[in-house]
């Protein structure tokens, strides 16, 4: 065998590569063929024929575009909320947690041990209406005396933050925690003020973090529907909770599909665009 | 001709052959797998998938001071046949989305009998798409029991395909501690009190059927007129805040919670939830009633499964069932039966609803519950 790999080395690669390929051939490339095949389709359920229907993209569009422009927008929040939460404590448990560094990333993941329903379920109680949260904001008159968290936008976008708070924090502690002290020692040698040095050496080389961080917690954020489903009313509605109503109660496949390939599409666009500003060697580290 | 190369070709072929063979195989292994093979002898097991809390266990009949196996178990030990009961239908639409995949390819879905809910649109699909088979009645001498108000249902005129498992209603529950007694949905939709604190289900038939009921629109017979102003009923008071959501069964989790001070609720919800501040009643101008269906699917033992349901249509088989389950049953005699196991339970008028609240209650129209424009409409006010 040894033997063999000698010989012919410009095929190890390939070997090595194959299981993935075909990973993501069965369950990537296959089920898209038949979702690209399906939105196409036309007909009531279950007789569905394929017509080359392009007309479901635009009907989609034209019925369902709120929905889109407010899972965009709801993701964006979440995900500059995550960013500005997760950093200063990443930051901290890189520079300044010492031994305890570890304990504290448990901390972070540790909401993961529960499944993802359960932990959003947990905020229907601890946001009730006549909960102790709610109960001391309109002590407080934050909160109008009738005033409520849950069943609002507030809730929804707070639901989505937290549940992609460890999605940021994680890769933007990796790439702080690989930052050599030297470096910043050696900026202040050279008379960097300490926020100059943050922005001069920090920063800059906690990027990768930030941008790997902003795209896995922006992209299942656009998509998520379990927040807007259990939190929210249908003032919120994500395009998410259009495509399972699709799938599930209408059962317009072929309008769910042409869906689905919207938000991909669209998110691939926002991709590119942010890919062409912050320069693609950082979504790559 | 070169051996070699019959060889060689044979080689190619047959891999070529095994990749299309085994990349439609192995979605059909993800599919799940196909159901027990259709024959006219009695299986000595029976699947079963139903809703949860919806059989007699020990522990419900305990508590209703009943002591005796429960059914299943006398269902067992009387014709040894293993039931295999899974509590796996948590809504129509999801358990319809996971099974219409096999059913639409005349595959079995591992299933000798399924339930599903006269007012939504999938008890119809299944039938009208020939996914369930036809019970032998042959089997089913208990079928005399049933009551003459389930035997000629729309979706299933002669009753050939489907039995109800069980009945409920819908009405309007609320908190005494958040409001007075709510007993219209005119007052639940325009009560100031109740602003931001109604809830109401997302489910087409439920919802839209108090409302047609309120604005004294039949149920049963639904016009694009009668449809059109239950919606703009719903979407108005929805755009003036007066309701919170549309809730799926969870709206019982708010109503305890006190998220909700009123909202619309199934009548043997509010009897399970077992909580002396929460209330129930039959509005003003009638209720709905629905019922659950045992269907046999395409793949199914018939003679196993109607063997089954003959067993439950004893009427005392079916008392000790309503005793213990809480649920209104199909069967005649099934009052005189509960008295005798437990005096206390037969007096529940959640599990035996009097003549008067019977004669308040009214059917969805499955015209509009198949109508795809209308489900569109109902999707779009809330959101979707």
């Amino acid at each position: 065998m040894g033997g063999f790999f000698h010989r012919h080395r410009g095929v190890t690669p390939y070997l090595l590569l194959a299981p993935g390929i075909l990973w993501l051939g069965i369950f990537f490339l296959v089920p898209m063929g038949f979702l690209g095949y399906q939105s196409l389709q036309s007909g009531i359920f279950p007789d569905f024929r394929f017509t080359w229907e392009f007309s479901n993209f635009s009907t989609a569009l034209t019925d369902y575009h709120q929905q889109l422009i407010r899972s965009f927008v709801y993701a964006g929040i979440a995900t500059v909320a995550c960013l500005l939460l997760a950093y200063p404590l990443a930051y901290w448990i890189a520079f300044r947690a010492g031994p305890w560094r570890n304990l504290f990333l448990l901390f972070i993941v540790a909401p993961f041990f529960v499944t993802y329903l359960v932990r959003t379920l947990a905020w229907l109680n601890i946001l009730a209406d006549q909960g102790p949260v709610v109960r001391v904001l309109r002590d407080v008159h934050i909160l109008a005396p009738d005033g409520r968290l849950l069943a609002t936008t507030f809730a929804v976008i707070s639901g989505i933050t937290y549940n992609f708070f460890p999605f940021m924090a994680l890769p933007v502690y990796v790439s702080l925690e690989q930052i050599d002290p030297r470096l910043l020692e050696a900026a202040k040698d050279l008379y960097a003020s300490s926020f100059q040095a943050f922005l001069r050496v920090t920063l800059p080389l906690s990027a990768p973090g930030i941008v790997a961080g902003t795209l896995i917690t922006f992209i299942p954020a656009a998509g998520d529907f379990i927040n807007a489903a259990l939190l929210g009313t249908p003032n919120q509605q994500m395009i998410g909770n259009v495509i399972q109503a699709k799938f599930l109660e209408s059962l317009d496949y072929p309008g769910a599909a042409s869906l689905s390939f919207i938000l991909m599409g669209t998110i691939l666009v926002m991709l590119l665009v942010y890919a062409r500003i912050v320069g693609t060697e950082k979504l790559t580290g | 001709m070169n051996p070699r190369m019959t060889r060689d070709q044979l080689l190619r072929r047959g891999a070529a052959g095994i990749t299309l063979l085994s990349v439609p195989g192995l979605l059909a292994a993800c599919g799940g797998g196909g159901g027990s093979q259709s024959s006219s002898k009695v299986n000595d097991v029976l699947n079963f998938s139903n809703w949860p809390y919806y059989m007699d266990t020990p522990q419900t009949l305990a508590k209703a001071g009943v002591h005796k196996p429960t059914t299943l178990q006398q269902f067992e030990k009387k014709t040894g046949i293993k039931v295999n009961y899974y509590e796996d239908v948590n809504s129509n639409p999801e358990y319809f989305a996971k099974v219409q995949g096999p059913l639409s390819h005349g595959k079995g879905i591992g299933r000798d009998i399924i339930v599903s809910t006269d007012n939504d649109r999938f008890l119809g699909e299944y039938i009208s798409n020939h996914w369930a088979q036809k019970l032998d009645k042959s089997l089913i001498p208990n079928i005399a029991n049933l009551i003459p108000a389930q035997q000629h249902p729309p979706f299933d005129p002669n009753r050939d395909y489907s039995l109800p498992w069980a009945s409920g209603m819908d009405g309007i529950g609320w908190d005494e501690k958040l409001t007075d007694p709510v007993t219209s949905v005119k007052q639940l939709f325009e009560d100031p009190k109740l602003k931001g604190k109604v809830g109401v289900w997302n489910s087409m038939g439920d919802t839209l059927g108090l409302v047609m009921l309120e604005n004294g629109d039949d149920p049963s017979h639904v016009t694009d007129s009668s449809f059109n102003r239950a919606i703009a009923r719903v979407q108005k008071a929805k755009n003036s805040g007066q309701i919170r959501s549309f809730y799926g069964n969870d709206y019982a989790t708010h109503l305890s919670t006190g998220d909700l001070a009123a909202t619309m609720a199934w009548s043997g919800d509010i009897a399970n939830l077992a909580d002396p501040k929460l209330h129930w009643a039959v509005p003003e101008q009638g209720g709905i009633i629905w019922t659950d269906n045992m269907i046999i699917p395409l793949g199914g033992s018939v003679p196993t499964a109607s063997t089954y349901m003959n067993f439950m249509y004893e009427p005392k088989i079916s008392a000790q069932w309503a005793v213990g389950a809480n649920y209104i049953s199909s069967v005649t005699g099934v009052k005189p039966g509960a008295e005798k196991l437990d005096p206390k339970a037969a007096e529940n008028t959640l599990t035996f609803p009097t003549a008067k609240t019977l004669s308040q209650m009214h059917q969805n129209d499955p015209a509009m519950l198949n109508n795809s424009d209308y489900n569109k409409k109902w999707l779009a006010v809330q959101g979707q």
